[in-house]
């Protein structure tokens, strides 16, 4: 879509967006949100720049292999965080029980664990959508 | 006449859930949802996890094996499509 | 029958509305998408009476503040396990769309019946 309104207006409005889905991520277990929701903003943050700006450009920031990537690291990092509670004598994905620090209630660094597995699932969702709309969206070769 | 047919039917599914939705408990006040599970979640639930949102305490603290089965499953769905976007572009887009 | 509580019970009367123009988008549409579509109005139509069960008149959202934790607060357990079914229904919506978009690239249409039509007449020209 060659448009000069849409091209400005958009460079100028995904950072806000992006920032958004940043702070919905990042206060997942502060205020209503998390990984999900998070996620889901970042990835139509940058779906709105693959339908203002055309696939060729996205796929130069990011390629269709390192967002396929990031997808799968995604998972494979909610595993590793699991392995930490067996690491330290507990049991898989166990939080506070396995003697870790949650710190003070309502601190945006509380609550051990789930920062982490938070921000790692927010990044995975928002690779999803940019992954799954750019599959779609692909001509026939 | 397919149309009237099956705005019949939908209006009969949605005249039997009627119904039910009668009978319900009125909105707001106790249900069985509302039993020692969520008191415990909602009491115990700062002390034990240090998040202040309950939901996120469930989902990803006591329920965490569930959202990573979760994340499996949204994994397995785009894997799957990438994976018939690039056999039928292999076929050529013939059907076999 | 008390006909009158589906008006104290208007968030799940809301939910049957929706459940019940998801299910005829559904029956009645000759179009691949737009039955999609209709699968999640009614999938919202099932959520909203989950997440509308947790409610408690007079209670505050499940956020608790750690100053003063006593109160009353709404059900957090069917909103946590219903984001296990959005996501779920996100999966299967991505998966449907990547079924479509072959259908259309193989038959050149997204009507069922003409998708039938086609495949005949594909297998007769194979044989």
């Amino acid at each position: 879509m060659d448009d000069i309104i849409l091209r400005e207006i958009s460079l100028i409005v995904i950072p806000f967006i992006q920032m958004y889905g940043l702070y919905i991520i990042l206060h997942g277990h502060l205020s209503p949100g998390g990984g999900f929701a998070g996620g889901m903003v970042l990835g139509l943050s940058m779906v709105l720049f693959v339908l203002v700006h055309g696939a060729e450009r996205t796929l130069k920031k990011i390629s269709h292999d390192a967002a396929t990537v990031v997808e799968s690291l995604g998972t494979a990092w909610y595993i590793v965080i699991g392995l930490v509670g067996m690491a330290k004598g507990a049991t898989f994905l166990m939080n506070q029980g396995a003697g870790i620090n949650v710190g003070t209630p309502g601190q945006l660094l509380s609550s051990g664990l789930i920062l982490l597995i938070t921000a790692g699932v927010g990044v995975k969702v928002a690779s999803t959508i940019l992954t799954l709309f750019m599959a779609l969206i692909e001509e026939d070769h | 006449m397919r149309g009237l047919l099956m705005l019949a039917l939908a209006g009969v599914i949605v005249f039997a859930l009627a119904g039910a939705v009668a009978e319900l408990p009125a909105y707001g006040r106790p249900n069985p949802t509302h039993n020692l599970v969520y008191e415990r979640y909602v009491e115990a639930g700062v002390r034990e996890t240090g998040a202040v949102n309950v939901v996120t305490q469930i989902i990803v603290d006591y329920r965490a094996y569930d959202t990573l089965i979760e994340t499996t499953v949204l994994f397995a769905a785009i894997a799957s499509v990438l994976l018939l976007n690039r056999a039928v572009r292999k076929d050529g887009g013939r059907h076999g | 029958m008390d006909w009158s509580a589906l008006l104290r019970n208007y968030p799940y009367a809301v939910s049957l509305v929706l459940f019940g123009l998801g299910i005829h988008t559904v029956l009645a549409r000759p179009n691949l998408l737009i039955k999609l579509i209709g699968l999640n109005i009614m999938q919202c139509g099932v959520f909203l009476f989950l997440v509308a069960t947790g409610n408690l008149a007079g209670a505050r959202p499940p956020i608790i503040d750690p100053a003063q934790p006593n109160g009353v607060y709404a059900n957090p357990l069917p909103t946590a396990l219903i984001l296990t079914g959005i996501v779920v229904s996100v999966s299967v919506t991505a998966f449907a769309l990547g079924l479509i978009v072959q259908v259309h690239r193989m038959y050149g249409t997204i009507d069922p019946t003409a998708i039938v039509a086609a495949y005949r007449q594909q297998k007769g020209a194979a044989e």
